[in-house]
Order: structure tokens, then C-alpha cells, then sequence
């Protein structure tokens, strides 16, 4: 039985959410302060991924990064990167599929955050960075933790992005759940069942550690 | 001394409103601001401390220029470090009382001795959702005061104390304020409230137009 499938989504998960914290916690507030035009087009922007079916996302990304022509023949020709058919690129269709999950629920719990929580801290003389990292973080933990899980589950379940530019190269871009099409394909009803499973399996877990967790901060009204 | 001539609109059902003030306050002063609902106490507050701009105005601290909206200069509430107790005490959920007063100051003499005049010494490992309402608002009185602001903005900061709690702690703040010469600036709408503790009032009004 070959398990890489189910390594090379882990490790695509892990570094996909690694990724999008560091790139989703600054622009998540930046897009919770205000509401000007400029930043509802960068939220629909962000947003397309969830409702724009995924071999569309994944057709323009091939198109974009074919090192045959424009940014990804300059790509390749400057830096020696090639997006198409790699791993870098799995990841990079990643983080663009999955970034509505990591954006969403920390920028809706940061507006839900009364506002004059940053004030009291700006009029102790605090900066934004400060504040940010002292007071509003701390408030959204469950916001945070459901944000991390989903982009990590959402990655694990990726299928129409992932194969149309990485394609299904073993120990590269072979993903479980192509790996598990491509079971299917071949009639090997057994494998598929033992990916999916783990896949499943390890979702659920996933989703019901969250459910615990946040339930312990949930307060019903009447209480 | 501390002089402010602002011009702010407020969002109100009956038509525009507009907040008007112009008033100078001497340093060391404590001041109740009195006036209807709606009528701009609050907004008065977070325009001097920095948090909500005016359209048009002046305010002059001690010789330093806050706010000077023809020359555009407007300090950061960060530059201003007014001390702001706020309606709501705005208190963080995450911090215990010790840490709200040490995520204000460093000066752990000064934050044994808040707790003291607060009487929260006792409550110094508890978080805001342990503490009664009354805590909670004592809570916020001396996190403000954490940073010895020059300026103090209270924003109805006795309505949850009881007579008893409410006349210790305002003979308390008499002497912080008197020893940090800090300017006082308390929002009511009860003239009662605040016997004995301030030194002048101001009215304020909205000027109404269509």
C-alpha cells in the first residue's frame, strides 16, 4: 500500500495553513477596518474560490504559470521556478483555494470585537501592532482555531485545482484525493476505500476537535 | 490649561445635528460635562482623546497643539495618552485585573497601590467575566489612571458603584488627581453624582440644522 498520497497532502495542508496564517492574520484586519471599495474588490477577490468551481481557479492558474509564456516562462527563465506540474505549485493553488477559510472567520470575529476594546488600548498608548497582537488576538481564539482547521481540512480535500496544474506525478503531486480518482479509474475499489477512509477519518476528528473546543467558549443567550 | 473650540456632526433621527464647544479648562481642574442623551457628551470625549475626528475644530493642551484641523494636525490617541474610562469600561476579556494594569504600566509600586484604592487587590488574578459590574467599572477607573495621564476623560464612571463604594473611591481619586495634577473631564447625567468632587460644569447642547 503506498501511503505517499496521504504524506504529500498532510505535508501540503500543514505548509498551505502555515502559509496562509502568515499572509491571512495581516490582511484579515487590514480588511476588518473600514469598508472602502478598494477592499470589497480584494475581499470578492478572495472570496471567488468558494464559489468559482475549481478546474476553473486551476485553468487560469496553468494558464498564468506555463513556462512556456508570459509570468511563468519569466518565472522559470529568472528565478528557475516552475509552478506547473510541481509541487511549489500545488502549494500556490493552495493557499489561493483555501484562503477564504482562513480569512473569513478571523475578519468576522474581529469586527464583532467591540471597537472600543483597540481604543482603550490605543489611549494607553499602545500601537496597532500591539494591540492587535495583545488584545483583539487573544479574543478571537476560537475564530482562530476554527480558521486553521478549515483551511487545513479544505486543502485536505482539494481535488479539481490540484489536478489541473499539478497533474498527478507520484511523490510530487499525487494527492490522496486524486490518488483516490485515480483508483477508481483503475477499478481498484480497495485502495480508494483505504485513502478515502483516512481521509475522512482524519477530517472528521478534525472538524469534532473544533466543535469541542469552540463549544467550551459558546455561551448560549439564556445562560 | 487645556482650551477646545470643536464643531462635530452627529448622526441623530431628527435632522442634523452638530456638537459645539468652546471651552478652556484650567490645569488641575475637574470638570462634570452634563447635558441630555444624544446630546454629544461621549462624542466629546473620544474627539479630545483622538478617537473620533472632528470637521472642524481646534484643542491646545498645556501649549501643545492636538488637534488643528485647518493646518491639519491631528495627534494620534497614542501622542494624547488621555486616560479614558469608557462607558462600556471596554475592559479586555483575555487580561486578568493585574495584567490590565500591567499591559498599562510598568511601575508595579504604582499598580499595588491602584489596586489598593480600587479594592481589587484581592481580585488581582480574576478575569472581567469574574468580577460584578461594580469591579469591573473600578477595573477600568484604574487602568486609566495606570499611565498617570495628564488628562483624564471619565465617561459615566460611577453608575454601577454603590453610595458606599462611590464615596470612597471619589476620596480616593481626589488625592490621585490632586498628587498627578491631572485634568478631570467626567461625563454625567446625574448632577447629582458628583457632589464635592468637581470644580465646574459644563453644558452641552447640540445646535440643531437642517
Amino acid at each position: 500500500m503506498d501511503l505517499s498520497p496521504i504524506w504529500l497532502t498532510l505535508k501540503l495542508a500543514a505548509i498551505t495553513t502555515l502559509l496562509l496564517l502568515i499572509i491571512g492574520l495581516p490582511l484579515a484586519w487590514w480588511l476588518s477596518k473600514g469598508r472602502s471599495i478598494f477592499k470589497i474588490i480584494i475581499e470578492a477577490i478572495i472570496t471567488m474560490p468558494l464559489v468559482l468551481p475549481p478546474s476553473v481557479l486551476g485553468f487560469y492558474l496553468l494558464i498564468a504559470f506555463s513556462p512556456q509564456h508570459g509570468v511563468g516562462k519569466w518565472l522559470l527563465q529568472t528565478f528557475n521556478i516552475q509552478f506547473v506540474f510541481s509541487f511549489q505549485g500545488l502549494v500556490l493553488a493552495s493557499v489561493i483555494y483555501s484562503m477564504p477559510f482562513m480569512i473569513g472567520p478571523i475578519k468576522s470575529a474581529l469586527q464583532q470585537l467591540p471597537r472600543s476594546l483597540a481604543q482603550a488600548s490605543y489611549t494607553l498608548g499602545k500601537t496597532e501592532r500591539q494591540t492587535f497582537l495583545k488584545v483583539l488576538l487573544p479574543n478571537i481564539k476560537p475564530s482562530l482555531l476554527t480558521a486553521i482547521v478549515l483551511t487545513f481540512a479544505h486543502t485536505l480535500g482539494e481535488f479539481g485545482v490540484v489536478l489541473m496544474i499539478g497533474g498527478n506525478i507520484p511523490n510530487i503531486t499525487r494527492v490522496a484525493s486524486i490518488a483516490v480518482y485515480d483508483s477508481v479509474e483503475n477499478m481498484d475499489y480497495a485502495t480508494a476505500n483505504v485513502y478515502s477512509l483516512i481521509l475522512f477519518s482524519f477530517t472528521f476528528v478534525l472538524v469534532i476537535g473544533v466543535f469541542i473546543f469552540n463549544k467550551a467558549h459558546a455561551k448560549s443567550p439564556l445562560e | 490649561m487645556i482650551s477646545i473650540d470643536i464643531e462635530k456632526k452627529l448622526k441623530a433621527y431628527s435632522g442634523q445635528q452638530v456638537l459645539k464647544v468652546n471651552e478652556e479648562f484650567a490645569d488641575g481642574s475637574i470638570t462634570k460635562i452634563y447635558g441630555p442623551s444624544g446630546a454629544g457628551k461621549t462624542t466629546l470625549l473620544n474627539v479630545i482623546a483622538g478617537l473620533v475626528q472632528p470637521e472642524k475644530g481646534v484643542i491646545k493642551v498645556d501649549g501643545i497643539t492636538w488637534l488643528d484641523t485647518n493646518k491639519k494636525i491631528a495627534l494620534s490617541p497614542q501622542k494624547r495618552m488621555a486616560g479614558f474610562v469608557f462607558q462600556n469600561y471596554a475592559l479586555f476579556p483575555n487580561m486578568t485585573v493585574m495584567e490590565h494594569l500591567q499591559y498599562a504600566s510598568n511601575d508595579e509600586q504604582w499598580i499595588k497601590r491602584l489596586l489598593a484604592i480600587g479594592k481589587l487587590d484581592t481580585l488581582a488574578t480574576h478575569k472581567p467575566e469574574y468580577l460584578s459590574g461594580g469591579q469591573q467599572q473600578r477595573l477600568a477607573i484604574l487602568r486609566a489612571l495606570a499611565i498617570k495621564p495628564k488628562l483624564l476623560l471619565m465617561d459615566e464612571p460611577f453608575s454601577a458603584l454603590d453610595a458606599g463604594m462611590k464615596t470612597a473611591l471619589i476620596a480616593g481619586l481626589k488625592l490621585l488627581f490632586k498628587e498627578l495634577k491631572c485634568t478631570v473631564m467626567i461625563v454625567s447625567h446625574n448632577p447629582q453624582e458628583l457632589e464635592g468632587l468637581c470644580d465646574g460644569e459644563i453644558s452641552v447642547n447640540q445646535d440643531y440644522s437642517t
